[in-house]
């Protein structure tokens, strides 16, 4: 009987680990949100997941294949390469479609941001809950612009596919760095540094989560909300 | 640490994963720039033979490019596999767009463990690769190919060359890995002249016609290898058998060192990719002469010229028979990503899902395709190859001349080089169309009006008229930019502008002369008393035909 609990209680007192954390920003309209938060999400998760891990006796594994496709975008001239797998691409959309609703019922400015965090789970005894320890976060900023008319919609088009090449280009240095990734886990602990729960792939344990800037643009107000991708239920 | 040598197990390993990422390397490049939208399936359970755990196809004539260019060596300090991308329009012109290039530099890194870090590094390389491969200009260019132009590759082993991209080039850098015997670089350069022509502009423009040039000049360094298009586009029903490139290890080494790769520049494939269900080239028919496959072509590509395809052989922009004995001998081993247990997996089978059966399917029958068109068109394949060495070659001095000839996005000098007694302008689907050259605009410097050239011109000058009235209109009023719409382009020699620009100082009205006027003036006011008492005479009539219009 797996144990069930509610993961991520504050890190304890002690040296933290190093989260990496980068910031992309874009200044998007409004029907762009989605395209340009699923291109981004996508190609982070891209080269943040592997195939599905399968182990054998004597502690090796065999990792099974990931496979991507093109995805066209409809209001931005603009395409990129995501994993294929519809389970994930289902959850990003959702989760994109939660911001997307939030900025446009904020009645703000339309000013937000999405982040997405990949953690490691640490297992702690009884009574502490597991921690969860995010060793990279990446952070969206965008900014909602209104258009008057079609001809700065059509440029717009182009220029928000012209940025996000830009992001890519930055994702991908970033990717580049070898920088810290959690090491490649025993059987047993394979589930506190991936998420096992998908059919076909296996990314990093990660969660999304948005915030909705107010029109002061200061203090984050209204709605906080997380979206717990983990083996673990609420 | 203690400065460990490499063991033998390792070093194998590494120079395994080395030569198959490069391939996969060239696939992902080649794939990319097909002008289709690339679906692969993900699979929990590991298939035993997708390299690095991706899963991304083979393309068998693009692997077998990808061999013969290498010839069997890695890349090393010096020796860096480069993939050329380019652009060739309907009418025989064609650019350099991008150079992907995979370079091996000295750094090591002795530290590494091969078998887990740098297989596991060479897969993320590989994500980025297909993510940046999206990203460059000439990503949207090959997605909208296949009328008015296509898009080729090359593969070349060597020493990079990038004086084909024209002035201003930009680089984007793919990745690195550190390797115990160097640190594997991955890069793109590519053109930016094409960053300021949306393909929005380049779809309303249409092709010039009747102007073909051939610009085509030998290439500056001795291997030159011919181009293929990225785009395949294959007949519905012809099945084809094509030979699938797949070598065991120990075979791969030696197979291809004994292919000068300037030999063998026929090949026809038929291989079609299609997204999903993502099967590919399972079946190929290999046409012994090659004509049937080149008209099949030609129809596709609908403004297509037979003589630019050149009989589909002779003309390096299309694939073209693979007359290659090379590999006749043999097609039929296997690829296998490793032996070892553990990471990566053992290889039971040679090709990954539904794939593998089809192409074993295809290899019997390769042997009998191969050596039936070896030997007949060995001499065919000398002759094809010799003369489409001087012609396969992308214009490298000359082109760069011919841009800056140009007028509009490819100017990469001063305006005023730019003279208008070219007609021949390449790329002028490119231009845009309403760049005029101050310099040579007489517009911005008429001409003096007695000097003028137009036959036209001078025979409506009367003699009355001196130049100094037509003069005196010059100097009040000078255009300085003339965009007459609707007008056609300048090549045609009578357009709009040009017609408003000679007759825009037409000469004078005699009437309007001051001498003849004032002459005809004096004789009217002679003659009027007279006119006066006629019609005075004539009242009565006069009054009757007023009463009639009322």
């Amino acid at each position: 009987l797996a144990r069930r609990t509610r993961c991520c209680g504050p890190p304890r007192a002690g040296p933290a680990m190093n989260c990496r954390a980068e910031v992309l920003e874009v200044s998007v309209e409004a029907r762009q949100v989605e395209e340009a938060m699923l291109a981004v999400l996508h190609t982070v998760l891209l080269h943040r997941s592997t195939g599905k891990f399968h182990y054998k006796k004597e502690g090796t594994y065999s990792i099974g294949t990931v496979g991507t496709q093109d995805v066209d975008c409809d209001f931005i001239d603009f395409a990129y390469v995501r994993v294929s797998s519809e389970e994930l691409d289902r959850a990003l959309r959702k989760a994109v479609g939660e911001f997307k609703d939030a900025l446009r019922n904020s009645g703000s400015d339309g000013m937000g941001q999405i982040s997405l965090e990949f953690y490691q789970k640490k297992k702690s005894r009884w009574p502490f809950s597991d921690e969860c320890i995010p060793w990279e976060l990446w952070t969206i900023k965008v900014n909602v612009v209104n258009l008057a008319n079609e001809q700065e919609r059509q440029i717009c088009r182009e220029k928000v596919g012209e940025k996000l090449c830009e992001k890519i280009i930055n994702i991908v240095e970033v990717m580049n760095r070898h920088e810290y990734l959690p090491k490649m886990p025993t059987q047993s602990e394979v589930d506190n540094v991936f998420d096992t729960s998908l059919k076909d792939v296996q990314p990093y344990l990660y969660k999304i989560s948005y915030q909705i800037t107010d029109s002061l643009g200061t203090s984050v107000t209204t709605t906080m909300r997380r979206l717990i991708k983990d083996t673990l239920a609420l | 640490a203690m400065d460990t040598d490499l063991s033998s197990q390792d070093r194998k390993d590494l120079d395994k994963f080395i030569k198959f990422f490069a391939l996969k390397t060239v696939q992902v490049i080649v794939q990319a720039r097909l002008g289709e939208k690339i679906c692969t399936r993900s699979s929990s359970s590991p298939t035993g033979s997708d390299w690095f755990n991706l899963a991304i196809k083979d393309i068998p004539e693009v692997t077998h490019e990808a061999k013969k260019a290498l010839a069997g060596q890695l890349p090393a300090v010096g020796r860096s596999m480069c993939v050329e991308i380019s652009l060739k329009t309907s009418e025989g012109d064609s650019m350099e767009l991008e150079i992907w290039c995979l370079e091996m530099n000295e750094k090591c890194d002795k530290e590494i463990k091969v078998s887990y870090t740098v297989y596991n590094r060479l897969s993320l390389l590989l994500k980025s690769l297909l993510a940046i491969t999206r990203v460059t200009p000439a990503y949207r260019l090959s997605r909208k190919q296949g009328h008015e132009y296509v898009i080729l590759y090359r593969i070349y082993f060597g020493e990079v060359q990038l004086s084909g991209l024209g002035e201003g080039f930009q680089t984007v850098r793919v990745g690195t890995v550190g390797t115990p015997v160097g640190t594997i670089t991955l890069s793109c350069a590519y053109r930016i002249n094409l960053a300021f022509m949306s393909t929005r502009q380049f779809e309303r423009t249409p092709p010039i016609m009747g102007i073909i040039i051939d610009h085509f000049v030998d290439r500056p360094y001795p291997s030159s290898s011919p181009m293929h298009p990225c785009n395949y586009r294959a007949g519905e029903d012809n099945g084809a058998v094509y030979p699938s490139v797949e070598d065991s290890q120990e075979v791969c080494t030696t197979s291809f060192s004994t292919s000068p790769p300037s030999q063998c520049v026929f090949t026809v494939t038929k291989a079609h990719f299609q997204t999903p269900p993502p099967v590919v080239t399972d079946t190929l028919k290999v046409p012994v002469m090659g004509l049937a496959f080149s008209h099949q072509l030609s129809s596709s590509r609908l403004s297509y010229q037979p003589a630019a395809l050149g009989v589909g052989s002779a003309d390096m922009g299309y694939p073209v028979l693979f007359a290659g004995g090379l590999n006749a001998a043999h097609p039929h081993q296997l690829i296998g990503p490793g032996k070892e247990g553990g990471v990566p997996p053992v290889p039971s089978q040679p090709a990954h899902g539904t794939q593998a059966d089809q192409e074993r399917m295809c290899t019997p029958l390769d042997g009998g395709h191969y050596s039936a068109a070896t030997p007949s068109s060995s001499e065919d394949t000398e002759t094809v190859s010799n003369s489409s060495e001087g012609k396969c070659g992308s214009p490298h001095d000359l082109l760069e001349t011919i841009f800056i000839r140009k007028v509009g996005a490819f100017v990469n000098k001063p305006i005023n080089q730019v003279t208008m007694a070219n007609l021949d302008i390449p790329f002028a689907m490119f231009a845009p169309k309403n760049v005029e050259l101050e310099d040579n605009d007489p517009m911005v410097n008429p001409p003096d009006s007695p000097e003028t050239e137009s036959p036209l011109q001078g025979s409506l000058h009367s003699e009355g008229s001196s130049g100094s009235s037509t003069g005196n209109t010059h100097d009040d009023f000078v255009m300085i930019d003339f965009k007459p719409a609707f007008s056609k382009d300048d090549i045609l020699p009578m357009d709009l502008g040009t017609f408003y620009r000679e007759f825009q100082n037409p000469p004078q009205l005699s009437s309007l002369s001051i001498d003849i006027g004032a002459q005809s003036m004096a004789e009217d006011l002679d003659s009027l008393p007279e006119k006066l008492a006629v019609h005075e005479k004539n009242v009565k009539e006069f009054d009757a035909f007023v009463e009639t219009l009322q």
